[in-house]
């Protein structure tokens, strides 16, 4: 049910929300650039591959109206959206006499900014319901217990992907003195898997990440370079042009790789664990990195900073 | 009949293992009242508010098996507020004091404390099974006593509890010394166990059969512990997340191969679905599979799974299979008696990802089954027609419908000439559970055909009281009314009120059964518990009789009405 929500950029897909105010973290947010539907993403949430992730604000209330209004929520439409429920939301939510159960037409996804984060308001959008019709404690009948589960499971699929959060900070960096932030040589073990190229950037403090081809770089400056480019001049929004990168041009030394910044450059590798971007040779960089986070200095422990 | 001694009545009461018979047998006469009572071991009380602790120790004083069921059902959709009872320290305390040499403790909807499982552990010397579902109320430091101090416990079985996880080492606190379990079951805790205490615990007990872990134990860990213990019969794998090129899922693969014995899965908390395929080789020999809490493993991969598991008895699954997917299973899985299909998106999106269609498959591929529990995103009466007649053994079926008032979708007709064949052809039916568009036809065709009906479960159906009339007039053997959001009233409630003693309770929320009309009832039957439910407004107790009552639940009890009551529930 559209419920006044203009879309800005990108996908259509507006939704209601039953939040009605926006602040600045939404304006903040809609300057950012709507990423591709991630229809790519495996899920299973089968409502996922159909919702556009269409960004805008949530102006007003929601088609669904009389949403059900919790307190403890943000006041912006967007932090509703955004906010990851708790397993205690949800059986205060349904237990709640008022009104649960939303009934979403496809066009009601609401902003989202990823197939997860859909899937969690899908699964957890007890309030600012989509439509009017049947909302209801306690339908569909399922066990409490396995409907947290179910949450809970989502919370955890979504959080492998992009945290939301809707502040933006300045940069800051760690990465002094680390062995490989210059160019690499080793440009031969630039693509051990084809399926490499693309990988997710998230930042801490943004809902929408980022995609940024790996494929493109052949060292860690350019890289770093590029996802300063994205994440703090707005303006970039293709990736550099290969030929350019490949010449290991860039004007500036990486604010992200030199420590001299707030944030962090990390990144995910195939044990799950993450690292920090930098250590060790681009081609093995490349051969284990699945993705990469900005992340706070301050919660980057122990880095020597 | 008095010709034989007490102790061959006893013998020969010992090969009667079903409640009902035991108390049939009990009315006979005195001597054979007698004999069974000291001879009865095992005792289920369907409502522990319908007979107290002590009442129920001078009945059956050599009780060692109890079984005790709390809260009522709709509790579980969290349509029972928190604190309305159901507390098992009384019975705990009142067996303690008695002596009673009790070993085996199930218990269902209560509340259970740690203090009781204190109690439990240290009052019980030969306590074997404590089988714990849908409670709440202890923290893992309830089942460190548990753990410490039963020497003999066989058995510890948690299923779907809220339980406050100490992150304690409750799991370490298994003595060196224990060495009986059969069947340990942790996999609704959420917290961290110790690996080590587990694996030692598992090497030192050569009769575990079932084992089923919490997310919390690593696929490295699943594997050393089948190599410990590869007699398993049932596995509840915690988290089955690894990467497929590694020593450790090669080392699964050959694991799984030497474990012959299992015949029973579940689990798969969190999974990489690439690591299945080293499940195949048990698929072949399972009888139960349960992937409802799995949602990481996707339509196809269920598919391909499926296509091993042609032993198949019981199947729980996540709507995400599909209907394609539930084509699989019916030609795959011909041995099948239980379906359930849970939604993977509860509000989802309105994308069907089973329908009628995927039903009406099984019952064409699964002659055998009996019990169905199935979501989904409509039905139409021309499937469900088909399934009764393909299926006519159920005795078990609960359909719901996603969209509660859902009519069929082909010929915008309520379902009840569907439900109406179901319950004309399952002449065997005990539980049936509605949803969709129903009009006061279905409780008619109910009350003419469901003979053997002792479980039903309404919401938001019916025109009139008519409907409740057939149900109440036709069904004898009800023992379960439950009903919500229907548009029944006084009229029906007390037409026959002494068809609530023949009941164990009935729910009705929602309604349109007013103050007054329970009020009346609650006179007229002094042995029926009416319970209304105010969570909101206090204030509103007895002001009004014409007032509509929300929440009401009444039971049968020999102990009149509780004194546990939260002050939010008035027994009239």
């Amino acid at each position: 049910m559209d419920s006044g929500l203009s879309s800005l950029g990108g996908g259509g897909g507006g939704g209601s929300g039953g939040g009605s105010s926006t602040n600045e973290s939404v304006t903040t947010v809609s300057k950012v650039e709507v990423v591709e539907q991630m229809s790519t993403e495996a899920s299973s949430y089968p409502g996922e591959a159909e919702l556009e992730l269409g960004l805008g604000l949530s102006l007003g209330t929601g088609g669904g109206g009389g949403g059900l209004v919790k307190p403890k929520q943000p006041s912006s439409a967007w932090g509703e959206y955004g906010r990851i429920l708790t397993a205690k939301d949800f059986p205060s939510v349904l237990s709640n006499a008022s009104s649960t159960t939303p009934r979403f037409s496809n066009s009601s996804a609401g902003p989202v900014s990823g197939t997860k984060r859909a899937a969690d308001s899908a699964v957890s959008q007890e309030v600012g319901s989509a439509t009017a019709a049947s909302q209801v404690v306690g339908w569909p009948p399922i066990r409490a217990y396995r409907m947290n589960s179910l949450v809970n499971q989502a919370k955890a699929l979504a959080a492998e992907d992009d945290k939301a959060d809707s502040e933006n900070d300045k940069f800051k960096d760690t990465l002094k003195k680390k062995p490989y932030t210059g160019s690499n040589k080793n440009n031969s073990t630039v693509k051990e898997k084809g399926h490499l190229g693309f990988v997710k950037v998230n930042m801490d403090g943004l809902p929408i990440g980022r995609k940024v081809d790996l494929d493109a770089h052949a060292c860690y400056e350019t890289l770093a370079q590029t996802l300063e480019d994205m994440f703090f001049r707005h303006n970039t929004t293709m990736p550099p042009i290969r030929s350019d990168v490949e010449k290991g041009q860039s004007t500036n030394p990486s604010k992200l790789l030199d420590g001299s910044s707030e944030f962090v450059l990390t990144y995910e590798d195939k044990d799950g664990d993450w690292m920090l971007v930098g250590d060790v040779p681009w081609g093995m960089f490349l051969s284990t990195v699945k993705r990469l986070r900005i992340m706070r200095t301050s919660e980057a422990n122990g880095l020597g900073m | 009949m008095n010709y034989f001694p007490d102790e061959v009545l006893e013998h020969v009461f010992d090969f009667l293992t079903s409640h009902r018979d035991r108390n049939a047998v009990s009315l006979v006469c005195k001597s054979w009242f007698k004999v069974e009572k000291w001879s009865r071991h095992r005792v289920f009380v369907g409502n522990c508010y319908a007979i107290s602790p002590e009442r129920l120790i001078a009945r059956f004083p050599r009780v060692r098996a109890l079984t005790l069921k709390g809260k009522p059902h709709f509790a579980d959709f969290n349509l029972v507020p928190h604190d309305w009872g159901g507390f098992v320290y009384p019975w705990i305390e009142a067996m303690a004091k008695s002596n009673i040499g009790l070993e085996e403790l199930r218990l269902k909807r209560m509340v259970v404390s740690n203090e009781g499982l204190e109690l439990l552990a240290r009052s019980f010397v030969n306590f074997k099974s404590l089988v714990l579902i849908s409670c709440e109320g202890f923290t893992t430091d309830g089942l460190a006593a548990v753990a410490a101090n039963c020497r003999f416990l066989r058995e510890l079985d948690l299923q779907e509890n809220e339980v406050e996880d100490r992150k304690g080492q409750w799991l370490s606190c298994f003595p060196d010394s224990c060495t009986s379990l059969v069947s340990l079951n942790f996999a609704c805790l959420k917290g961290e166990v110790n690996l080590t205490a587990l694996e030692r615990l598992v090497a030192r007990c050569p009769n575990l059969k079932s084992l089923r872990l919490n997310r919390a134990v690593p696929l490295d860990a699943l594997q050393r512990i089948l190599m410990l213990a590869p007699q398993l019969e049932d596995l509840g794998t915690g988290s089955y997340v690894h990467d497929p090129d590694t020593e450790t899922y090669n080392k699964l693969i050959s694991t799984f191969q030497k474990c012959r014995s299992i015949r029973s899965m579940s689990g798969f908390l969190e999974v990489s679905p690439l690591c299945l395929p080293a499940i195949y080789p048990i698929c072949s020999n399972l009888t139960s599979l349960n992937l409802s809490y799995a949602p990481g493993i996707h339509g196809d991969e269920l598919i391909k799974l499926i296509h091993h598991c042609r032993k198949l008895q019981r199947l729980w699954i996540l709507d995400c299979i599909g209907d394609k997917g539930l084509g699989v299973v019916a030609s795959t899985c011909k041995e099948l008696q239980e379906l359930r299909v849970f939604p993977s998106d509860p509000f989802g999106v309105g994308n069907a990802a089973v329908t009628e269609k995927g039903l009406v498959a099984i019952s064409f591929g699964c002659p055998k089954l009996h019990s169905l529990l199935y979501f989904c995103q409509q039905v139409t009466n021309a499937a469900l027609i088909t399934v009764a007649k393909n299926c006519p053994n159920f005795t078990r079926f609960r359909l719901c419908i996603l969209d509660a008032t859902k009519a069929d979708p082909v010929t915008m007709q309520p379902l009840d000439e569907g439900f109406g064949a179901i319950v004309q052809s399952c002449k065997d039916l005990r539980r049936l559970s509605l949803s969709g568009l129903l009009t006061d036809r279905v409780f008619l065709y109910i009350g003419m055909y469901a003979e053997q009906l002792e479980m039903l479960s309404i919401a938001f159906a019916g025109d009139s009281d008519k409907g409740m009339l057939y149900v109440l007039n036709g069904c004898k053997k009800l023992r379960k009314l439950e009903i919500r959001d229907s548009p029944f009233g006084n009229e029906a409630l007390l037409t026959d009120v002494g068809k609530y003693e023949t009941m164990r309770s009935l729910w009705m929320s929602s309604c349109e059964v007013t103050l007054g009309g329970c009020k009346v009832l609650a006179e007229k039957m002094p042995r029926i518990n009416v319970e209304i439910i105010n969570e909101y407004d206090q204030m509103e107790f007895g002001f009004d009789d014409r007032q509509k009552v929300d929440k009401m639940f009444l039971y049968r009890t020999l102990v009149g009405p509780r004194k546990d009551a939260p002050h939010f529930v008035w027994t009239l």
